[in-house]
């Protein structure tokens, strides 16, 4: 198991090298430099502003210097916020990204799993109709509609919560963000867990556990539910990208000061080295949160064996 | 996929799909309504009402939906908004099917080190959210109307590649391609007069179910502003400006965000129903 993990960890290190060479290659053969918008800027000023960036130098010399950075987690100057690098920027956004896309699986895992369970368990019941109706709609609704109406109808109608903002440690901003990262991915949860099991308690050996006379609700929670969970758990990588994604929106439409928000003004700026470096944090976060999910996998399933 | 039976259940299974059959209606309503409707409003996209500002939906002087911040007519904008949003979403699908449908069937004839070389880099492009990839786009396009929906497109064609390889795995043995390549058919012809059209079937299903998700990415970057442009309107920079001024004028964010629910449930019933009606195993 550990020689597993820690294969697969350095099997993903050919794949960042890849991204992160793509990254800087495509930025840098653009058309366009990050010192476009300032307009009649004087030749000479340019060639300063370049020369402190190390824009002057050739490309490949660019490269690995950068590539050296990279190794030692220095992504470089940020180029419009000029009194941060993009590291100390990442150490700002990264905790608030983070605290925010946990608390949404957390609570897409939490409401998802109950709400199928209880939909197979009514199965071509009323409740079972009402919870698949339900999930239609919350897998129809984009997270971008979805953040700015709960914040219009809990923020400003109802004015339960806060319409945005961020205090560290504080539920009350964290609450509407999170659930609007989460929507989709309980309706998505809850109809896997739905559909798996109904598989499962179809199989042979729940007619067992119910024929010797165990209640259902023990038959679920001690039998069924454990093999039923695996297709949620290989879920949770595309989720873990669902989350990544949606937390542009989310943040942007919230303001809170995460990846998200400072990665759409760097694109808005053209920030070359703050996306570059975003973007690789982003990939490695998704490349890890697969790992784990494929961790989860073998000891949820013992017919999976990491060799 | 060349029986004209097929086609026939085919279109008799959607016709019996309401929730696709209605849709069908309701898109076709849109996209009649995105085209023509602006001409039944006294009013243009980008004219500003000074008379007008943010003012609710009324029957007076024609802003049956109301106004934005700039007094420009909400109805008309949310047309015009329709129209950028297909319209991006139709052509970066098409850019998908043609880069997804090469890459795929090239892939999946050559074979061995070339196959596996072009499908690792399917995986590697896979395994990230692409959507990173897009604003990497974005920040070098430009934020252009032109070379945006390129950029999306430019992304959505991995799953096409992987079911197009597929196809074009089995293929490749039948007798038919072997019957090609006796008699000293380039490979460039055998992929495009044997391989393509045969793979039509799932591309065509694919390719309607990757509508709506492009319209959903063109809004995603709109949204965002790293898309279309003022004064230039999407549903996804309408939904923005209307979260912005969500508090004063709610009617902003309301308007388009139906809309583009309406248009994405549509689609993605279409999509759906059309999946349904070409896959064989289904019982008619």
């Amino acid at each position: 198991m550990l020689s597993y993990a820690i294969r697969r960890l350095l099997g993903a290190i050919p794949t960042l090298f890849i991204i992160v060479t793509l990254t800087f290659f495509v930025m840098r053969l653009a058309p366009g430099g990050p010192f476009d918008q300032e307009q009649s800027l004087p030749p000479q000023v340019r060639a300063n502003l370049q020369a402190a960036y190390g824009l002057d130098q050739p490309l490949p010399v660019q490269y690995f210097r950068y590539l050296q950075g990279v190794v030692h987690g220095d992504f470089g100057p940020s180029f419009r916020y000029r009194d941060f690098t993009v590291r100390e920027l990442i150490a700002q956004g990264l905790p608030v990204s983070v605290t925010l896309g946990l608390a949404a699986l957390a609570f897409s895992i939490l409401v998802g799993i109950p709400l199928g369970a209880l939909a197979a368990l009514h199965h071509n019941r009323p409740l079972d109709h009402a919870l698949r109706f339900a999930a239609l709609i919350g897998l129809a609704l984009p997270t971008l509609v979805v953040a700015p109406l709960l914040a219009l109808l809990f923020g400003i109608k109802l004015r339960w919560l806060p319409v945005g903002g961020w205090e560290p440690g504080s539920l009350r901003t964290l609450v509407l963000p999170a659930f609007a990262l989460a929507l989709p991915l309980i309706a998505f949860i809850s109809r896997l867990t739905r559909a798996s099991l109904l598989e499962v308690l179809g199989s042979g050996f729940i007619r067992t556990a119910q024929a010797k006379g165990m209640p259902a609700h023990v038959v679920v929670a001690r039998h069924a539910l454990r093999p039923a969970l695996l297709p949620v758990v290989s879920y949770l990588g595309p989720a873990t990208a669902a989350v990544l994604t949606g937390s542009l929106v989310v943040e942007t439409v919230f303001n809170i000061p995460g990846m998200g928000k400072y990665l759409v003004q760097g694109a808005l700026n053209r920030d070359y080295t703050l996306v570059m470096g975003f973007v690789v944090v982003y990939a490695a976060l998704t490349l890890l949160t697969n790992l784990l999910a494929d961790l989860a996998y073998g000891v949820l399933d013992p017919r999976v064996r990491h060799e | 996929m060349s029986e004209p039976g097929l086609w026939r259940d085919a279109e008799r299974r959607l016709r019996s799909n309401r929730a696709a059959a209605i849709s069908v209606f309701v898109l076709l309503a849109f996209a009649i309504a995105a085209l023509a409707g602006p001409w039944l409003s006294p009013h243009r996209y980008d004219e500003i009402d000074w008379r007008a500002l943010a003012i609710a939906p009324t029957l007076h002087d024609a802003h049956w939906l109301g106004t934005d911040q700039l007094g420009r007519d909400l109805l008309v904008r949310t047309l015009y908004g329709m129209r950028t949003s297909l319209l991006i979403a139709l052509l970066a699908s098409a850019v998908s099917l043609c880069i997804g449908v090469t890459w795929g069937a090239v892939a999946g004839y050559a074979g061995g080190r070339v196959d596996n070389a072009m499908m690792r880099f399917v995986d590697i492009l896979y395994s990230l959210p692409y959507i990173f990839f897009v604003i990497i786009l974005t920040v070098l396009f430009g934020r252009n109307i032109f070379l945006l929906f390129i950029a999306i497109g430019a992304v959505g064609w991995l799953t096409m590649a992987r079911i197009v390889r597929g196809q074009t795995l089995s293929l490749r043995r039948r007798e038919f391609i072997e019957a090609a390549l006796a008699l000293g058919v380039p490979p460039r012809r055998i992929i495009r007069r044997h391989i393509v059209p045969n793979v039509a079937g799932p591309v065509i299903v694919y390719a309607t179910l990757l509508v709506p998700q492009m319209i959903l990415f063109e809004s995603f970057l709109s949204f965002l502003g790293l898309g279309v442009q003022e004064p230039l309107a999407s549903l996804g920079s309408l939904i923005a400006d209307g979260a912005s001024t969500m508090e004063s004028a709610p009617w902003m964010l309301v308007v388009p965000a139906t809309v583009l629910v309406a248009l994405l449930a549509c689609l993605n019933f279409i999509g759906d129903g059309l999946r349904d009606a070409l896959d064989p195993r289904q019982p008619g």
